[in-house]
């Protein structure tokens, strides 16, 4: 997967978490949380979708790599580069 | 309920519902039901197949947002929009009452299964791996989780929580918000009952290996009580929750008065997983009337719970002409022949639809009766047509369920003194 598309996966996630997410103005090196109505419930469920349709286990310890939609290109670009 | 003073009488003031086939709101409903209209169709079911059963389709969006639904449940769906009309229709935004001054209290027959058996097949996609297994499973199920759901949405800060009872559950919840009025713990109470039982094949399931599953090639005709034809339950979801407060705090606002609860009763048959039992039925409606010193001949009209089974058919009537001998002004319906068995709601929807007796002075009819059994003959049984009183004073509604639970509740016209 491309950067792009990793975005595009990200953000389409989230638009089925909450389909009145705005994206327009996102700044993509700011926190996910502090710009959309996003709760710790739906980044687990940002985790969970991605291991469904990746099988990709990310560890808990990891999760602060999803805060914004940049550090989730970067962590997930070597994870997606084959897919 | 023997202190009769405004302050410990206690006064239904608004009704928020959604019944099957489509009925959203007291008015709507109550023209189908005298119109005798079934609300029943046929849904398909994971491993089942194809089964009569009542589904209701209601505005989901109008009190929550779409990703709030798809995070709670079904039942938490339904009680959010019943407690947001409830609250509506009673005229009440929380400027009459204080929210950490307003309980919730919902009936249910059981929570958790739906959630459950989706999860089941959820990982049977993915090699019954766990890990994905979902987050949200304990926040759905936990057995306060309907109760929550409308605290969380409408910002009540009092007491909520579900009240177990079977498919007495929906009565026992009103007489739960009845006491904590009663104890003074709140002053406002919203209490009713849902059922979301119909995303549950297991349900289904255990009721037709158990032989008490309805089956017609017509759904509309499937749920058919007392009648000699009838071949076990229709399921259905749904929901109801009343606004029930003090008559003094109803009045001073202005309210809308639709009732007033005058007796209630709750017994167990400590005698069967199953089946119910008519002696001990009896006992609790006889209870109820004593606690609101009424005679049989003062209940105009009796909500019967029978569910379209021989034996909790017969049980019932038998119950009903031991307790009502000689009360040639008592009339009989069953609102399940028209929205199937709502479970933890039945008992809340059932009262509901009867409540517009005491300003249309109509009983609403039983439908799906072609051949009377003759084991539940009972006197002043309305049937196919509804039937016009000169005037209805007071209901009484009886429900029962599983491992024995009765629980009755008589609800009269409202008389200023």
């Amino acid at each position: 997967m491309t950067r792009d598309e990793i975005k595009d996966l990200i953000l389409e996630i989230i638009e089925d978490i909450d389909e009145d997410a705005e994206f327009d103005n996102l700044d993509a090196d700011a926190p996910l949380r502090d710009q959309l109505d996003l709760d710790s419930m739906d980044f687990l469920d940002i985790v969970m979708e991605l291991r469904k349709r990746y099988k990709l286990q990310i560890p808990e310890e990891e999760y602060p790599e999803l805060a914004t939609l940049t550090s989730c290109v970067n962590y997930l670009e070597p994870k997606l580069k084959d897919v | 309920m023997s202190d009769k003073s405004a302050h410990n009488r206690f006064v239904l003031t608004g009704v928020g519902l959604t019944a099957p086939g489509g009925a959203n709101d007291p008015a709507e409903y109550r023209r189908r039901l005298l119109a005798g209209e079934s609300g029943i169709t046929s849904i398909d079911l994971r491993y089942m197949g194809r089964a009569p059963a009542g589904i209701c389709t209601f505005p989901e969006t109008k009190y929550r947002k779409k990703r709030e639904n798809k995070r709670g449940t079904r039942a938490g769906c339904i009680g959010v929009y019943c407690a947001g009309e409830a609250l509506s229709d009673a005229g009440i935004d929380f400027t009459q009452y204080e929210r950490s001054r307003t309980g919730v209290y919902i009936g249910l027959t059981e929570h958790g299964t739906v959630e459950t058996e989706n999860e089941v097949y959820n990982i049977s996609r993915f090699d019954y791996n766990v890990d994905y297994w979902t987050h949200h499973h304990n926040p759905r199920t936990v057995l306060n989780n309907p109760a929550g759901e409308i605290t969380m949405n409408q910002g009540i800060t009092g007491p909520h929580y579900s009240i177990g009872a079977a498919c007495a559950a929906g009565n026992a919840a009103l007489i739960q918000g009845l006491q904590m009025l009663q104890l003074g713990e709140v002053d406002l109470a919203l209490c009713g009952g849902i059922s979301e039982c119909v995303g549950s094949f297991g349900i289904f399931a255990s009721f037709r290996a158990q032989g008490a599953l309805a089956e017609h090639v017509d759904p509309t005709k499937a749920s058919r009580p007392l009648d000699r034809d009838r071949n076990g339950i229709v399921i259905s979801e749904g929901g109801c929750v009343f606004t029930l407060e003090r008559l003094d705090r109803a009045l001073a606002r202005g309210a809308k008065i639709y009732g007033e609860i005058a007796g209630y009763a709750v017994n167990s048959d400590a005698r069967d997983f199953v089946l119910p039992y008519g002696p001990r039925q009896s006992r609790c409606m006889q209870a109820a009337l004593e606690r609101a010193g009424m005679q049989p001949s003062d209940i105009t009209i009796i909500n019967t719970h029978a569910t379209g089974t021989r034996q909790g058919d017969v049980e019932e009537c038998r119950a009903i002409r031991e307790v009502f001998v000689d009360c040639p002004h008592t009339w009989t319906n069953n609102t399940k022949s028209h929205i199937g068995h709502a479970m933890g709601a039945a008992g809340v929807l059932e009262l509901a639809g009867n409540l517009p007796s005491f300003t249309d002075n109509m009983v609403h009819p039983t439908i799906n009766l072609d051949n009377l059994d003759s084991e539940c003959a009972l006197p002043g049984l309305v049937a196919g047509t509804p039937k016009k009183l000169e005037r209805v004073d007071a209901l009484l509604n009886n429900s029962f369920g599983m491992v024995g639970i009765n629980s009755v509740v008589i609800v009269k016209r409202f008389v200023a003194n």
